[in-house]
């Protein structure tokens, strides 16, 4: 299922909407990136080789780290330049069509610099077990708790740190906020930071669960990731958690009952009946994503 | 007459002029519609049925595309306009994908096998096409409609007090809109006489919208540029170094977004323009 690693990428889409109110599409690359880097460490550049004790999670840890710095990477170039330009980025469509670009960028440098197929990590971290008839792999479990584990501690941080506190005044209001004494262009980055990090461990996830990696493995995970946040309601972190697991179960149903090509049909069906309904989405504060684009 | 690669060209870049001014009209009137693929899809197919199970001639069956697309268009702007921003971007995302899954899934339409239409469609008609529904967009938006568009675009409440039926005014952008991208997909499955619901994927919707939104929305010469500039780059930069073109031209949407943000034409550049083209004349 591949209901946790929407979770994790979802929330990573609900807090840059949420707090900068900037859809950033290249969130789907940052997850590639993770993944293709963490390959390309273990398959070429470690000493130990695949096989080596230690190689796994420092392929991992190096992925997690290449994600966050391309998600950094993205602050400067689209949201700082272009608030410190214009004002109040937000309010344009801008930032958001300078994401794209970033998408293709980063797609095109990870094509010219592995290929584009999919390449398969040599070892399958495969562990099933049973409760009556049903079967649970272990690495679906685990990667649920973790996501969830990671979600959990995000919103403690945004909760109760002073940091946090900063972070939840910039989305209320950033000139306020700035008025007040909160460093607006050192927290920014902290979004993408997160965000880049929620990323990471979801391209971690999917590797663990999957074990190939391509240049094309973000487009999927990405669009149904928005589709998520959009059900559960933007900027919501709890709504991102239920529009995750909401579609990865959408997902499961309609390829059991109606077979693999319905699952598009059903995910995005389902999130237009749900906007025309309710047009904030199922658990959206009311706030957050009208502003004109 | 033209060389295959330069009509190939040619052909391509009337279908995205086409395109692009279908979703202009939205855009111009404040509304980002990333559904733009459905639109074009509608059309493809609509026409593609006409012409294959009704026998119908070209000149018909790319009306039966318009005037499917332009009805849905119609009927889908409904629910559409409730939601607001981000919400509708991605309501109409959502949209382009339904149809493409529908349209997967139908055994009628040829499902993930495609289409053929056998009717052809040379390239001098979609060079006449696109001549057309430029001069008829460049007149709608000096017209009293194009006003009120762009007063809804820069703000809708103000419009509303100033007595511009803001709803209809939205309405009517997403109806034509969509009848124009309707019309780009019947063009494209009449010249290129195959279609597949592969190709109307989310990555054209993207597309569409950048051509758009890194022309302008100020000016109808925005997507004149925007859909030119996306079409014709990708085709320089490929007799250069193939593989970079991409990374190059994402490099360029990310520099023309810091450096021109409002979008490339803009109604100021317009208007210095034509100053200069004004004063040479009077020489």
């Amino acid at each position: 299922m591949l209901g946790s690693i929407y979770v994790t990428v979802a929330v990573a889409f609900t807090l840059t909407i949420g707090i900068l109110n900037f859809l950033n599409f290249t969130i789907p690359a940052i997850f590639m990136i993770t993944g293709v880097i963490a390959w390309a460490v273990a398959a070429h550049w470690l000493p130990l080789g695949v096989d080596g004790g230690l190689a796994w999670p420092l392929a991992f840890i190096i992925g997690i780290v290449a994600a966050v710095l391309a998600s950094l990477i993205v602050e400067r170039f689209t949201f700082r330049y272009l608030r410190i330009r214009h004002g109040d980025a937000t309010e344009h469509a801008i930032p958001l069509v300078s994401s794209l670009g970033f998408l293709i960028i980063f797609e095109n440098l990870v094509l010219i610099a592995f290929g584009s197929e999919a390449q398969a990590f040599p070892e399958k971290f495969k562990s099933d077990f049973y409760i009556g008839e049903i079967i649970i792999g272990l690495p679906q479990l685990m990667s649920l708790a973790i996501s969830l584990l990671v979600v959990a501690f995000l919103s403690w941080i945004l909760k109760t740190t002073n940091t946090g506190r900063a972070l939840r005044a910039i989305a209320e209001n950033p000139d306020t906020a700035s008025l007040l004494g909160v460093d607006v262009r050192r927290i920014v980055p902290l979004v993408f930071l997160f965000s880049g990090l929620l990323c990471g461990v979801a391209g971690v996830l999917f590797v663990v669960n999957y074990s190939d990696v391509s240049p094309y493995m973000g487009e999927e995970v990405g669009t149904k990731a928005i589709a998520a946040m959009v059900l559960g309601g933007l900027g919501s972190i709890w709504g991102a958690i239920a529009g995750g697991l909401l579609v990865g179960l959408l997902e499961a149903l309609s390829i059991h009952f109606f077979g693999a090509d319905t699952v598009d049909v059903a995910v995005w069906g389902t999130l237009l009946i749900v906007l025309i309904l309710k047009p904030s989405g199922l658990f959206g504060a009311s706030r957050i994503g009208k502003g004109k684009l | 007459m033209m060389g295959g690669y330069v009509e190939g060209i040619i052909a391509i870049l009337c279908i995205n002029l086409i395109f692009a001014y279908g979703i202009y009209l939205t855009a111009a009137s404040g509304q980002l519609n990333l559904g733009g693929a459905g639109f074009q899809a509608i059309g493809a197919y609509v026409a593609g049925v006409c012409s294959n199970y009704f026998e119908l001639p070209i000149v018909f069956s790319v009306l039966g595309g318009i005037l499917g697309a332009g009805l849905i268009g119609f009927l889908i702007s409904f629910p559409v306009l409730r939601t607001r921003g981000v919400y509708m971007v991605l309501a109409t995302f959502a949209f382009a994908l339904v149809i493409s899954g529908i349209i997967l899934n139908s055994e009628f339409l040829g499902g993930a096998t495609g289409m053929v239409v056998p009717a052809y469609a040379p390239v001098e008609v979609l060079i006449f096409s696109t001549f057309i529904i430029i001069l008829i967009v460049f007149w709608l938006m000096a017209s009293r409609v194009g006003l009120a568009m762009r007063a809804v675009h820069d703000d809708d409440v103000v419009s509303e007090i100033m007595g511009v039926n803001v709803k209809g005014i939205q309405v009517f952008a997403f109806t034509l809109g969509g009848a124009l991208a309707g019309l780009s997909g019947a063009l494209y499955a009449h010249h290129y006489s195959f279609i597949e619901a592969q190709y109307f994927n989310a990555v054209l919707s993207i597309f569409v919208l950048l051509f758009v939104l890194i022309g302008g929305t100020q000016t109808a010469w925005g997507p004149l540029f925007g859909a030119s500039f996306f079409t014709l780059v990708p085709e320089i930069l490929r007799l250069g170094d193939t593989e970079w073109r991409y990374v190059i031209f994402g490099i360029l949407i990310v520099l023309m977004m810091i450096f021109r943000p409002q979008g490339v034409v803009t109604r100021t550049f317009v208007h210095r323009a034509s100053k200069i083209f004004y004063r040479t004349a009077e020489r």
